[in-house]
């Protein structure tokens, strides 16, 4: 029975990795500027946790095949170099395996979040709420107008609560349901959730980001295929979570620029 | 170590009526069936639910026999709705983690087996142990409870998180009751188990019999009271907690709750909370929780192990060493749940560097483990064959963290399904089959009966099998980009995933089946199974030296064992074959210390 416990190990071990190693199932294409370094480090950690799988696998597997089923006058033995190689090993190689990672994840998480948006970057702004995204682009005057979270009104299409009548900056402000961004444009995306917690994922892009009710947050990316993609939520925010989806389109300048003259119409 | 005067502490006559030998019971070895029973009741329920949901995210829109009468609204036609769905999914976790994955390792073994392998009679507050399960016992009925209000229990999942969790009726179905009853549920659990844990903690420090040094605790043992001092001081995070979660439902604070939350376009009467104030909070428990689950596990396997390896670990005192990292660590991890959370991006790379620094000690723990393995004489048998599959459950669970302790690749993995596989893996599996190997190890000593091997092997192979089947499709869906808590796949960049979800759905139901072979055999091998000797694996440490089988209400007798030895000689000569046991006088080898 050891032996058939050992080679059914090798054998899950194998047809797990199979699926990894031909990419059945696997990330998106990557549509972003940033995304080449979190899509290296997803490689490297793949190989490094790969090995370690297999091999420790298939080192449990051949030890159970060999040291099981002793006959009576076989003696214990003790593995040479005892407790002290293993935890050699153990900061050795994990330790050297852990601090690589560290160091160059490091750089992809930089490349992300610690460099702040370009001045001419295209400033849209996605509002979170149960079970929809709404986007606001600021018009021609390049300023939001303030959100009046009373005057919000889902009847009446007051999506953001933005007074109209009063605040000049809101007259222009063009609102939309899906969202739309030119090419190989850096966009700042500022994120706000008018009721509880929701994300903004889109896989292509590599970027997922919660919103933080009471909190506005900003990303910053750039996407450098044109294509229609879809904007997924992935924080629990209710009954209508797994519907709660939006789509992005990424355009070429013009194609961006006759959208928001159509959508501009629509307002 | 201390003398008998001391050990007496605990003390308490034998029952004589029925209620107290068998419902409120001071005896720990009662007790720790007692909250045996209870996560075996719950992990049926879990289970139970965990099918539906399965069936439901395999073929949406089927109709399953009977649904209607689980729920007042959540199945018209017996269809589930995505409400349903997410209450089905919240009680599934809540019932998994706190009922089954805190109670099984920790409260029902460490209950029944510490104070017999530290040599004492009981634990020294005996009350406070009876209503530590009397305690959690309630939190479990609370929980269902919620179940059978208006609106069903709450759908926010076990991670609650707010101000989904605390603006009420008008979240969503359950949370408004539902949520409440949740948060009461996990805060009278937290009362068990602290008093557990102090039970546990000065079980270990003041009740050990003469010659039982803390070193000379067997591995499972140190895995409670490690587990215990985690479970002091986690579960007093999560309590106080819950505590402000129900004063935003019923005291109109609002801790968790920011102003200008607008829902269904009304204001909400709140104003000036933090939501990323639950986050931290809950996973200041949440990480260490996911220790309390898996190193009474190590514990155990370990303790199998080297009884079925007929040698001793490479080393007992790394292994304690390493234990110990692991539970100290476990506090300052807590923030890779939250990486793309909204906290400060600095922090998450604060908490990346020590959870990938977790990893050495868990790597150690392995190699300790396999490297003990070369040269052993292995006996297969239903407790070995979890002990073995435990690790390699744990390898599969434990190297999908490299990823998720990178905030990078988080980025892509956060709030998939390769989260789901990796903690399924790693703290579901991988405990749920330290809690087998433990059953199939000392069921013997419990009950004073063999449990049947042919159905242990059986059911180790079905749930080994299945177990990958389930889990390790979970990453390739994770990768994928299939996002978790989803009651169907609407986007359209998932549908090509569906039918992995309906394969991953057939593994479930096959796999769950065979847990009902498990539950067979426990109940015929109570009453029908083979009379056990008092130490049918040759054992060693003092559970094994008890003067009957199951042991008396004192454990011990009339006198409390003495001991000689460090827990677990092996692979010597001796009188009784190739072990000494603990309370043997006789020198077991050249290192001893006898």
């Amino acid at each position: 029975m050891a032996k058939f416990f050992a080679i059914t190990i090798f054998v899950i071990a194998i047809v797990s990795a199979i699926p990894i190693l031909r990419h059945t199932w696997w990330m998106a294409e990557d549509i972003s500027t940033h995304g080449a370094p979190i899509d290296e480090q997803m490689s490297e950690t793949m190989a490094e946790a790969g090995i370690s799988f297999l091999a420790s696998q298939f080192i449990l597997g051949y030890f159970i095949w060999k040291f099981s089923n002793p006959k009576p006058g076989d003696k214990i033995k003790t593995f040479p170099g005892g407790a002290k190689a293993m935890v050699w090993a153990a900061f050795l190689l994990v330790g050297t395996e852990v601090l690589a990672l560290g160091v160059f994840g490091v750089k992809a998480w930089a490349n992300v979040y610690f460099t702040p948006p370009a001045a001419n970057a295209v400033p849209v702004e996605v509002q979170a709420g149960q079970f929809a995204f709404y986007f606001r682009y600021p018009g021609p005057d390049g300023s939001f107008g303030p959100i009046h979270p009373d005057m919000i009104n889902e009847a009446n299409q007051n999506f953001y609560g933005l007074d109209t009548d009063h605040d000049a900056d809101s007259k222009d402000d063009v609102v939309t349901a899906e969202m739309a961004v030119p090419v190989n444009r850096e966009i700042h995306l500022i994120m706000h959730s008018k009721d509880v917690g929701h994300s903004f994922f889109v896989p292509e892009l590599r970027v997922q980001q919660d919103f933080v009710p009471g909190m506005d947050l900003s990303v910053h990316f750039t996407a450098t295929k044109i294509g229609r993609y879809e904007i997924v939520c992935t924080q629990l925010c209710g009954l209508g979570h797994y519907n709660m989806k939006a789509y992005l389109s990424v355009l070429s300048l013009e194609d961006f620029d006759a959208w928001m003259k159509k959508e501009k119409a629509m307002q | 170590m201390h003398d008998t005067a001391h050990a007496h502490v605990g003390q308490h006559a034998a029952p004589t009526s029925f209620i107290r030998k068998h419902v409120f019971s001071l005896d720990h070895k009662v007790i720790g069936k007692q909250y045996y029973g209870l996560a075996l009741a719950a992990v049926l329920i879990g289970m139970f639910l965990s099918w539906l949901m399965r069936l439901h995210l395999g073929w949406t829109n089927l109709a399953i026999p009977g649904l209607h009468l689980l729920t007042k609204n959540g199945a018209p036609g017996d269809v589930m709705t995505p409400e349903f769905y997410l209450q089905l999914m919240t009680m599934h976790a809540t019932i998994m983690v706190f009922f089954v994955l805190t109670t099984a390792p920790f409260a029902a073994f460490g209950n029944y087996f510490l104070p017999i392998q530290v040599g004492a009679e009981d634990m020294p507050f005996p009350h406070f142990n009876m209503m530590s399960f009397w305690v959690t016992f309630v939190a479990f009925l609370v929980l269902m409870s919620s179940f059978f209000v208006s609106d069903g229990p709450t759908l926010g999942g076990w991670t609650q998180y707010a101000p989904l969790s605390a603006v009420g009726q008008v979240g969503g179905p359950g949370e408004g009751a539902g949520v409440v009853l949740w948060a009461l549920s996990i805060a009278i659990f937290c009362v068990g188990q602290l008093l557990g844990s102090l039970n546990f903690i000065t079980t270990t420090l003041d009740m050990r019999t003469r010659g039982m040094s803390l070193w000379r605790l067997p591995l499972s043992a140190w895995g409670w009271f490690i587990t215990s001092v985690m479970g002091l001081t986690a579960f007093a995070v999560l309590m106080p907690a819950c505590i402000l979660l129900i004063l935003d439902h019923v005291a109109g604070t609002s801790f968790f709750v920011p102003a200008n939350t607008v829902i269904n376009d009304q204001m909400q009467p709140h104003s000036g909370g933090s939501t990323l104030l639950w986050q931290h909070l809950f996973w200041f428990f949440g990480h260490p929780e996911v220790y309390i689950a898996i190193v009474p596990g190590m514990g155990i396997v370990s303790h199998v192990l080297i009884t079925n390896m007929r040698k001793p670990m490479l080393s007992h005192r790394v292994l304690v060493y390493a234990m110990g990292a692991l539970a100290v660590l476990s506090y300052m991890v807590y923030g890779h749940h939250m990486f793309v959370s909204g906290m400060n991006p600095v922090s998450s790379l604060v908490f990346s560097f020590p959870t990938l620094v977790i990893t050495i000690p868990s790597t150690i723990v392995v190699l300790i483990w396999m490297g003990s393995l070369y040269g052993a004489k292995l006996r297969i048998n239903s407790a070995s064959l979890f002990a073995l599959g435990f690790i390699s459950m744990f390898i599969a669970g434990g190297v999908s963290g490299f990823f998720l302790a990178q905030p990078s690749i988080d980025i892509m993995l956060h709030a998939t399904y390769f989260v789901v596989g990796h903690f399924h893996l790693v703290m579901g599996v991988a405990a749920m089959f330290g809690i087998f190997a433990g059953t199939y190890f000392w069921f013997p000593k419990m009950y004073g009966r063999m449990m049947n091997e042919t159905l242990g092997k059986i059911h180790f192979w079905c749930s080994f099998v299945g177990a990958y089947a389930i889990f390790m499709p979970f990453h390739y869906l994770g990768l994928a980009g299939n996002v978790r808590r989803y009651q169907a796949f609407a986007p359209e960049y998932m549908q090509h995933l569906i039918p992995l979800h309906k394969f991953i759905t057939i593994a479930a139901l096959f796999t769950g089946a065979a847990q009902l072979i498990f539950v067979y055999n426990l109940f015929v091998s109570r009453y029908k199974g083979e009379p056990a000797r008092d130490n049918p694996w040759q054992g060693t440490s003092l559970e094994w030296s008890t003067p009957t089988t199951p042991p008396p209400h004192n454990n011990f007798g009339d006198k409390l064992p003495v001991v000689y030895h460090d827990p677990f000689q092996y692979g010597v000569e001796s009188s009784t074959g190739d072990y000494v046991m603990q309370t043997s006088p006789e020198k077991a080898g050249p290192d001893d210390e006898a």
